[in-house]
């Protein structure tokens, strides 16, 4: 048996690698199930069913999986014009700290209207601080991948600032928390029992946009062929900076978004803890959902799942935490291992005309 | 007849008694943690607690836990999930579940919530606290005691009140034995994360610093002494085995106590949402054993002022203490109030950070 490249991509692994990544997490699953004394079918029904029994299992799934999605839309058309946005986390951090100020601000006032404040606010703080890279990109060729890691932790700073300093709650003893937002601040529940947002259709209804942007828009081709080669798309007369700023404000905006639905959503106030690395995440999403917006949605439903589910082993197996980090591991380890396929294949038998051996 | 009521009541007592005999499901006891459990530190002494209370109340009970559970939109689903899997009893041992906890309780009326650290308490939410900023005294002394640079390190997380109490009071222990010492506070923003503590203690130690202690979880800070050659003062739980030569002493906690008052009183159908906060006289925080290291009146002082501090002879925060920029906080004769030490914010003089 050997290993030999194929002639061209083949479409086929493109998308039979996360499955074939899926099967194989599951099966190895079973055996570190096994492994430590624990039966695996069962334990393996426990990670990855039990979660998702009831309705309110699901809804927690949205729950979970509403900023991931978000954060992912934007980070999609990035990376498939090969604009490597590492920054997601910190434009959802800037972004919560501008809204959660707005909606404190906005305590005593009622109207329509402070919600689309909100959200925009949100949305705008985003696309600043995304902003900056573009600024840098675009007039100075800084490496993209640079400017938004380092963005990342001054955002994470002006946060802990933010909620250290000015937007402490007066009444909260000096505990590094804004007070509470005021109800009519929330995004509204989609039911009283659950604590899905409205948010969980903005994500769907972005996700649908992006489909259609990429499938049917020309900036969608544009995009691409900035993908594929940038002297290309110079030759062809792209204005390459303006898709560029595009693309750096739409995910700014998308991360905005994400950290909205999370600040005025399940979470309530400003905390220091607000993002739980949405941001990194989303980018395993992005390339494990093959850059589909189908794609993330499936992906990002399964890493909501993976934490859910090592919550589960947590509570009914007494397993430890880094089962979820296993999973999570496993589950990329064997989706670059089956990528592998994709430009390569594997021949179980040596050709007739391979070396003669006589 | 007068005896009727009199028979009613005990046939319903003993009706009752029975009843309660005969549900004999244990008490089923949750906690939630904000880090792993490791062998070290805050969430390890909460869990050697557990383990304790388990043991001691043997299959009246039954507890599990929920570890690395990070304090954010995660913490409600992992106490709700507890609660809607018939937990009667849940402890949330980290000051940002408070929040959570609060909204999660609103919905599992039956169910029985204690919060560590916060300040907010509901119909079915109490809250209990560690003095440990008695036990930081008593260590500090230790610390003041053996520092011949007159310089301390202390690695910190967070500016909180809790923090900045155990800093305040270390410093005061110190100087209470050392008057020229001084303290120097290096903040990492993280409770949790050795490579962190590690390099802070580090960079601490190239700053003449030759005792060094911490508020964080991880045992990072004591290696880095051991390595280095300093001494150190332990936080949370024993960590002389990490520092065989260089850890003098710690600040200990035993959250057992209030773990076995808790659930006997839910076992009971005493329990209350109370706020509390236990120190030194109830036996939630200790010193841990000295190294040999230290010389014998240093321990034998440090024994005497904690004997006061139980008897109420000794407070830690008693005048008169100066601040940072040296104005009078607190007049010979008086004492900070619990009210006052719960928002503490200010630095006591000699601390530089």
């Amino acid at each position: 048996m050997r290993i030999e490249k194929r002639l061209q991509p083949s479409q086929t692994m493109v998308y039979l690698s996360p499955i074939l990544a899926l099967v194989l997490t599951v099966f190895a699953g079973g055996l570190l199930f096994a492994a430590l004394g624990h039966p695996p079918l069962e334990s393996l029904a426990i990670f990855f069913i039990e979660p998702l029994r009831d309705t309110y299992g699901w809804s927690e799934l949205a729950v979970k999986v509403t900023p991931l999605l978000l954060c992912a839309t934007g980070l999609t058309l990035c990376f498939k014009a090969k604009i490597w946005n590492i920054g997601a986390e910190g434009q959802f951090v800037f972004a919560a700290l501008i809204g959660g100020a707005v909606s404190l601000q906005l305590t005593e006032v009622q109207g329509f209207w402070v919600l689309p404040v909100i959200l925009l606010s949100g949305a705008l703080a985003g696309m600043a601080w995304a902003g900056i890279a573009a600024l840098l990109l675009t007039h100075f060729n800084t490496n993209e991948i640079l400017t938004t890691i380092m963005l990342n932790y001054i955002a994470v700073n002006l946060l802990l600032w933010g909620v250290h300093g000015p937007l402490k709650d007066p009444a909260g003893f000096n505990f590094p928390e804004s007070a509470l937002f005021a109800e009519h601040t929330l995004l509204p529940l989609l039911s009283f029992d659950y604590r899905v947002t409205v948010a969980l259709f903005i994500a769907l209804f972005m996700v649908v946009v992006i489909w259609v942007l990429l499938a049917r828009s020309l900036l969608g081709f544009q995009l691409r062929v900035l993908g594929e080669n940038r002297n290309a798309a110079r030759f062809a007369g792209f204005n390459s900076r303006a898709i560029i700023w595009f693309l750096l404000l739409f995910s700014g905006a998308m991360a905005g978004l994400a950290a909205i639905s999370e600040t005025n959503g399940p979470v309530g106030q400003l905390i220091p803890t607000l993002s739980l690395g949405y941001g990194y995440a989303a980018i395993i999403v992005v390339f494990m959902g093959r850059m589909h917006p189908l794609g993330i949605v499936l992906a990002s439903m399964l890493l909501g799942l993976t934490y859910l589910g090592g919550e589960m082993a947590q509570i009914d197996l007494g397993l430890p935490k880094s089962i979820t980090g296993l999973f999570q591991g496993m589950l990329l380890f064997f989706l670059l291992g089956c990528d592998l396929l994709i430009h390569y294949r594997l021949v179980l038998k040596e050709r007739a005309f391979g070396v003669a051996t006589t | 007849m007068k005896l009727t009521p009199l028979l009613a009541l005990t046939a319903a007592l003993l009706g009752w008694s029975l009843a309660s005999q005969a549900d004999d499901k244990p008490l089923k006891v949750g906690f939630v943690y904000v880090s792993p459990i490791g062998d070290a530190g805050w969430t390890y002494m909460h869990d050697r607690a557990r383990k304790i209370v388990e043991e001691e109340f043997g299959d009246k009970i039954e507890t599990n836990y929920v570890e690395s559970v990070a304090e954010g939109a995660d913490s409600e689903r992992v106490i709700r999930n507890l609660s809607a899997r018939g937990y009667d009893l849940i402890f949330t041992t980290s000051f940002g579940y408070m929040n959570p906890t609060l909204k999660v309780a609103r919905r599992f009326p039956q169910v029985k919530y204690e919060h560590a650290t916060g300040y907010k308490t509901a119909r079915n939410v109490g809250n209990y606290q560690a003095r440990a900023y008695q036990a930081r005294y008593l260590a500090g002394m230790t610390a003041g005691a053996m520092s011949s640079t007159n310089q301390i390190g202390y690695v910190a997380a967070f500016p909180i009140p809790e923090v900045i109490r155990g800093i305040n009071a270390f410093t005061l222990g110190a100087q209470a034995t050392n008057p020229n010492v001084k303290v120097k506070v290096v903040w990492i923003n993280t409770w949790h994360d050795p490579a962190k503590e590690r390099e802070a203690a580090d960079s601490l130690i190239l700053q003449n610093v030759d005792v060094l202690t911490m508020h964080t979880d991880s045992p990072a800070v004591i290696q880095a002494a051991e390595a280095r050659g300093v001494y150190s003062v332990g936080f949370n739980s024993d960590m002389s085995h990490y520092g065989p030569k260089s850890h003098l002493t710690a600040a200990v906690m035993h959250w057992e106590s209030i773990y076995r008052d808790k659930i006997q009183a839910v076992l009971d159908g005493t329990w209350e949402p109370k706020a509390i906060w236990h120190g030194l006289k109830e036996g939630v925080v200790d010193v841990a054993p000295f190294n040999e290291a230290v010389p014998e009146w240093v321990v034998e002082k440090v024994n005497t002022v904690k004997m006061q501090i139980i008897n109420g002879e000794h407070a830690v925060f008693e005048g008169p203490i100066y601040n940072q920029a040296g104005e009078l906080m607190v007049k010979e004769g008086e004492q900070l109030s619990d009210e006052e030490l719960i928002e503490l914010e200010w630095y006591v003089k000699g601390i530089d950070g």
